[in-house]
């Protein structure tokens, strides 16, 4: 077997990053997008964490812990904003989310 | 203590957001609290805390440096920030809007802004954007009830999360290239090897560019901006029209102007393409739009496009460009939304276009304020932003960058197509039976007469500033 | 005396500023007398500083104001600075001059609206009035580019004054958007400049243009006096940027008077004289001016002797005017060119003046074929008309002849044979069709049916019309003053310029030179160091002495051909119009297709439309269920803006107001980026 090198992390982390960006392309209800954007943050995390082991130099274990704190936040506001919007709308397809455009 | 001097700016204003909740939260029901006078003195004593910095070029804890060019965008931000407030205390009462939240939020959003200039350190800039992005989210939506406003701010805040996401991709890769996200390391690392290169380089760079060109609206990732500014209480768009630019602008310049200099012919060729599509798509889409918020969200894409051009030119007189022409777009821009907010109602919060109709006839003052600001917006000699534009394409021709400041030029004669509708419409139409506009408060004139003297002001006797401007941006590394 | 220059522009300025904040507080009266006044004052000072100025010796006439430094980036500074020489002088003189008439003129003419109306009128005239004279008192592009853009703003808001006609609008617009055509040029030539000399104070880039020698092939120096050049067709209505001011016509006579034939009109030629020694080191540019400049003459004149609307025969005949001093720009002869600018100034206002008299007196009519035998009821406006159109024509004794003359011989002694003869029969279409406009409007009998017919909506001064031909009111004091004031302008202008052939001593053109050729050595303190210490002039064939001794037969003989033109002109129009009418209309109808086109105006409208206009529009309506403000202005106008509006409406398509497709923008956006350095 052979040991897991930081390419690995990288593919790993590229992997996880795409499925969140289709993610946010072909779903339509808003809270698995968001979803898909929570998977591209940590996406990001886990190329930050690989690193720091790779260097072995603590910033990117650190920035990733700042990440995970920012994404606790967006998620608070998002799920907040999203309710604000299912208040007024009854519904979460974003395809239905068309009042303002052109 | 010495590590505080450099934040001191943001840490007052943060300081005032927390007062300003605090009061909120003790406040009665039918309290009448000045909560907005909270706001302004801590903006007023970060505006002193900068005069106390300048020249001093401070550090705290080696990621924040509160040089000249941070502090002169600290002026930038204050002055929006103090406009803001002044014109918000009419809308907050006409649109029974949370006046405790709303100010804490402006608050909180200008220290993530400031953070933002002050940032040497791409993990800082990260949280930075993020605090000020947040804040602001929640501005755009903070009409609860109003389908629009949610929507608004449901879409800016996904497409913002979504593009922090490719942001943050990009300061891995940074991290990976160069083992640290200080952009002093970045810039040594960037100009000290020949190796650097590489597909990872390219990632980091293009999806660095890509966090920033969303954040100031260029082209293809200005989609969120018409609808954001459409949806969102128009006082609040004159603010993140401004603050956000000139923010994210101030952490642009930084980051590609110094940290990625070393690696300029990686990222000047797809730069001019975004800075040249920004231009025609803002100027050209701008023409057929029919209500002013709109009209005024193209007009800022478009502006982002002429901002764009002086990172492209780079040298010296393109980085003071961009300061000056953020101070004079940010007082245009939040006067005009300005206008536009106060003379709204309850039954008509959206801008229409023909809600101008005839303006000069019943609100006089307001049109000729109005008049004052778009010819700015336009590029009008002697105004402002007329000033603005002839130092951004001047510094685009000395680089020899013809074709750009061609376009430039084009896209701005153009432009004056659709500003100039509007006057148009307040000076060369009768007004409307059915729509009384508002009457203008004594504050809301003070506020936008400071805003329209201060326009000319930057336009007739520029050089002042300008010189600030020029010995701002000898201090960033 | 160095700080009074900044008075003259302060004046109407300030005139501005009361009007536009306590104009409706105030009766007509007195908003029109502080208008009056702000001119008035603004001319004083104008004539007392070129008193001074004229006390100098020849080569020290300049005086610098410098306010303050305006703009300074780097070692580049850009002050704020008002300069007068002879050229900004004689201007001043000319803006503040005619223009104080205009305004008085305007007092009765406008007495009609109210009073909020009144003190707009006066307000926009007057800011006018100032930025004319910053464009004409500026030291360097920047300063003039604030009047230009200035200048322009007004004249697009005075032509829609009467916003309530719809043409008027659509007018002010058209006028509008062509001027920012030529504005676009004027701007990407300043940068050239900018960068090329790093300076755009006019005598700086003066010296260092004296320094280079003429470019042969297309250079630099080409390309940007050539984008200078097109700015100035946008501003001064030459081929392919005129369309705009026949239609200007829709705003308030004195307007027409001050802003589309006096003063605005000119700053396109105004400005090539400011940069004589910069336009003579590009012979391409020049003869592109020279050969736009006499072919829109041509053009223009043909189109004047069959419109009937009196308004238009004058805009057709300003055009063509205005090409005429083109021509002489482009020649060379810079003194020539600006000496019929300010001829030019006094006939025509006059005759715009005088035609607002009788839309006036005839409550808004405006066809000259429901007028005629105006002569016995309106005997002022009669008597000036006919002078002013004299001086036009080029009768001799009359300024119009000193000056078009003068460019007639320059043309023919600089060797531009064909241009001359173009020029000549232009000089004959215009004495035709300002006699026809004279026969046609005061001789002969009105026609009955006139009287009632109180014109369509598109008249100039309605209130209310019918009120029958019985009782027509000849100009009133306030009117008469100028009319009176301008013809006797008409008549002696011309003889500062009297050419050393008559036995003058030509001292216009001596006046003039040091503008066009400045040279830095024996200039005061307050010009600017630099090259060019003692250069001679450039140009030989310029020089008084030369044409004194060979040229004068020549000249003499050239002089009795146009004289002789010019009276067969008016001949011409006496026998079609005024004894044998029925010999015009066989003329047209034996000769309907020219008639026809003459008529339509060379179908240039309608080309442009054909050509520009309806594709774009059929696509976009076709493509588009939302077409905005569809069809809002005309001519190349609205291709411009059609062709603008759909690529908008397309683009605006691809908002949909779908998240998912914002994201998928963004998606794109990052493959673009991504994708650029994969395959680069």
């Amino acid at each position: 077997m052979t040991p897991i090198t930081p390419a690995h992390y990288l593919v790993l982390s590229a992997a996880l990053f795409s499925i969140g960006l289709i993610g946010v392309l072909v779903r339509r209800n808003l809270i698995v997008i968001f979803m898909s954007i929570e998977l591209m943050l940590n996406a990001v995390n886990i190329n930050l964490v690989a690193f720091s082991q790779q260097w072995q130099h603590v910033v990117g274990q650190v920035f990733a812990l700042f990440v995970v704190a920012v994404a606790a936040a967006e998620a608070a506001i998002g799920l907040g904003i999203i309710l604000a919007f299912y208040r007024n709308k009854e519904t979460v397809n974003v395809d239905e989310i068309t009042l303002m455009r052109w | 203590m010495d590590n505080l001097q450099a934040i001191m700016p943001m840490l007052i204003v943060t300081l005032a957001a927390a007062a300003t909740m605090l009061a909120e939260s003790f406040r009665l029901k039918d309290e009448r609290m000045p909560l907005g006078g909270l706001g302004l003195i801590g903006l007023v004593g970060a505006a002193a805390a900068s005069i106390l910095l300048w020249n001093r070029n401070t550090t705290s804890f080696g990621v924040v440096q509160s040089d000249n060019f941070a502090l002169f965008i600290n002026f930038v931000l204050v002055a929006v920030g103090i406009l803001t407030i002044l014109l918000s205390s009419q809308v907050i009462d006409r649109e029974e809007l949370p006046a405790g939240e709303y100010y804490s939020l402006v608050l909180f959003s200008i220290a993530g802004m400031m953070l933002m200039a002050a940032a040497t350190d791409l993990l800082l800039i990260f949280l930075a954007l993020e605090v000020m992005s947040l804040a602001v989210y929640v501005l755009t939506g903070i009409r609860r009830t109003d389908a629009a406003g949610t929507e608004a701010a449901f879409k800016y805040f996904l497409l913002g999360a979504f593009s922090s996401a490719f942001f943050l991709y990009g300061v891995a890769f940074t991290y990976a290239i160069v083992h640290s996200t200080r952009l002093e390391a970045v810039a040594l690392a960037v100009a000290g090897r020949s190796d650097v290169s590489g597909p990872l380089t390219w990632l980091a760079v293009g999806l660095l560019l890509v966090g920033f060109a969303f954040k100031v609206s260029a082209v293809p990732f200005h989609m969120w901006t018409p609808d954001a500014y459409e949806g969102a209480p128009t006082v609040v768009t004159g603010f993140m029209s401004t603050g956000v630019k000139a923010a994210a602008f101030a952490a642009f310049v930084r980051v590609f102007l110094s940290s990625f200099e070393p690696l300029r012919g990686e990222w000047v060729t797809v730069l001019s393409w975004i800075a040249v599509a920004t231009m025609v798509v803002g100027t050209v889409v701008g023409v057929a739009q029919s209500n002013v918020k709109r009209m005024l969200a193209y007009s800022s894409i478009a502006h982002a496009g002429y901002l764009l051009v002086g990172i492209i030119a780079g040298n010296a007189s393109g980085k003071s460009a961009i300061l000056f022409y953020l101070l004079a777009y940010a007082l245009t821009n939040v006067g005009a939304f300005g206008v536009t907010a106060l003379l709204a109602t309850r039954e008509r919060p959206r801008g229409d276009l023909a809600d101008f109709a005839g303006l000069w006839h019943s609100r006089p003052v307001m049109a000729a304020l109005m008049t004052i600001f778009l010819l700015s917006l336009g590029g009008f000699p002697p105004t402002a932003g007329f000033v603005a534009k002839w130092y951004v394409f001047g510094a685009a021709v000395q680089e020899q960058l013809y074709g750009l400041a061609i376009i430039g030029v084009l896209t701005s004669v153009v432009s004056v197509f659709y500003y100039l509708r509007i006057v148009v419409l307040m000076y060369m139409t009768d007004s409307r039976a059915e729509y009384e506009p508002p009457r203008l408060t004594a504050t809301g004139l003070a506020t936008l007469g400071v805003a329209a003297a201060t326009v000319f002001y930057l336009g007739v006797l520029p050089a002042r500033v300008i010189e600030l401007a020029t010995r701002s941006i000898d201090t960033i590394f | 005396m160095t700080t009074v220059l900044r008075l003259i522009p302060l004046f109407p300025f300030v005139g501005f500023l009361v009007n536009v904040f306590l104009g409706r507080r105030l009766s007509k009266r007195v908003s029109g007398g502080i208008a009056c006044l702000a001119m008035l004052a603004s001319f004083l000072v104008g004539a007392i500083s070129t008193w001074t100025l004229v006390q100098r010796p020849s080569d020290a006439r300049v005086v610098d104001d410098t306010v303050f430094l305006w703009i300074a980036s780097g070692d580049f500074q850009i002050p704020l600075t008002f300069r007068l020489d002879p050229l900004a002088a004689l201007m001043v003189l000319v803006v503040t001059g005619v223009g104080f008439l205009i305004h008085l003129y305007s007092v009765s003419y406008m007495h009609e609206e109210t009073d909020g109306e009144y003190a707009r009128y006066f307000s926009y005239l007057n800011l006018f009035a100032s930025f004319m004279l910053v464009l004409v008192l500026g030291a360097n592009f920047l300063v003039m580019f604030v009047g230009w853009e200035g200048v322009g703003l007004c004249s697009y808001l005075l032509i829609g004054f009467w916003f309530k006609k719809r043409s008027a609008a659509d007018a002010g617009k058209k006028a509008f958007v062509v001027n920012r055509i030529g504005d676009f040029a004027f701007i990407v030539g300043m940068l050239l400049a900018f960068r090329e000399f790093g300076t755009l104070d006019f005598r700086e880039i003066a010296f260092e243009a004296a320094r280079l020698s003429p470019e042969v092939t297309f250079g630099l120096i080409s390309l940007m006096t050539l984008l200078f050049f097109i700015g100035a067709t946008g501003k001064s209505a030459q081929i392919p940027l005129y369309v705009w001011l026949p239609d200007a016509m829709e705003g308030p006579t004195p307007v027409s008077a001050l802003i589309h034939a006096a003063t605005m009109v000119t700053a396109g030629v105004y400005m090539i004289g400011r940069n004589a020694a910069l336009f003579s080191l590009a012979p391409i540019t020049m003869d592109v001016v020279a050969v736009i400049g006499t072919a829109t003459a041509l053009m223009a004149g043909t189109i004047g002797l069959v419109q009937n609307d009196i308004k238009r025969v004058l805009a057709y005949s300003t055009v063509s005017q205005l090409g005429y001093m083109f021509l002489a720009m482009g020649v060379g002869a810079f003194a020539g060119g600006i000496f019929h600018l300010y001829t030019h100034a006094f006939f025509k206002a006059l005759l715009f003046l005088g035609s607002g008299a009788v839309i006036h007196a005839l409550h808004g009519e405006q066809d000259i074929r429901n007028m005629g035998g105006l002569r016995r009821d309106l005997p002022i406006t009669y008597w000036t008309f006919v002078i002013g159109a004299l001086a036009i024509a080029g009768v001799p004794g009359l300024s119009g002849f000193f000056s078009k003359d003068e460019i007639l011989y320059r043309t023919f002694a600089g060797g531009h044979t064909l241009l001359w003869t173009v020029g000549a029969i232009t000089s004959l279409l215009t004495a035709t069709y300002m006699f026809r406009l004279v026969f046609l409007t005061f001789h002969g009998e009105r026609p009955e049916s006139a009287g009632s017919t109180a014109h369509h909506g598109g008249s100039d001064h309605g209130h209310g019309g019918g009120h029958g031909p019985a009782h027509l009111h000849d100009a009133p004091p306030t009117m008469a003053v100028p009319l009176v004031l301008l013809a006797i302008g008409s008549v002696v202008a011309g003889y500062v310029g009297v050419p050393h052939a008559l036995g003058g001593a030509n001292r216009i053109e001596g006046f003039l030179e040091p503008s066009f050729h400045p040279v830095a050595v024996h200039a005061p303190a307050e010009a600017g160091v630099g090259g060019g210490h003692g250069e001679t002039a450039a140009h030989g064939e310029e020089s008084p002495d030369a044409d004194a001794h060979g040229g004068a037969s020549v000249e003499l003989t050239l002089m009795g051909v146009s004289s002789l033109i010019a009276l067969t002109g008016i001949g011409l129009a006496s026998v079609f119009f005024l004894r044998r009418r029925e010999l015009a209309q066989a003329t047209a109808a034996r000769l309907p297709a020219v008639y026809r086109t003459l008529l339509n105006k060379y179908y240039v409208d309608e080309v442009y439309d054909a050509t520009v206009v309806h594709p774009i529009q059929r696509t976009s309506e076709r493509v588009l269920w939302k077409t905005v403000d569809a069809g809002m202005i005309d001519g190349i106008v609205n291709g411009a803006g059609a062709f603008v509006r759909g690529s908008a409406a397309l683009l605006r398509l691809s908002q949909t107001g779908s998240v998912r497709v914002y994201a998928a923008s963004i998606f794109i956006g990052v493959l673009l980026v991504v994708g650029y350095y994969l395959v680069r």
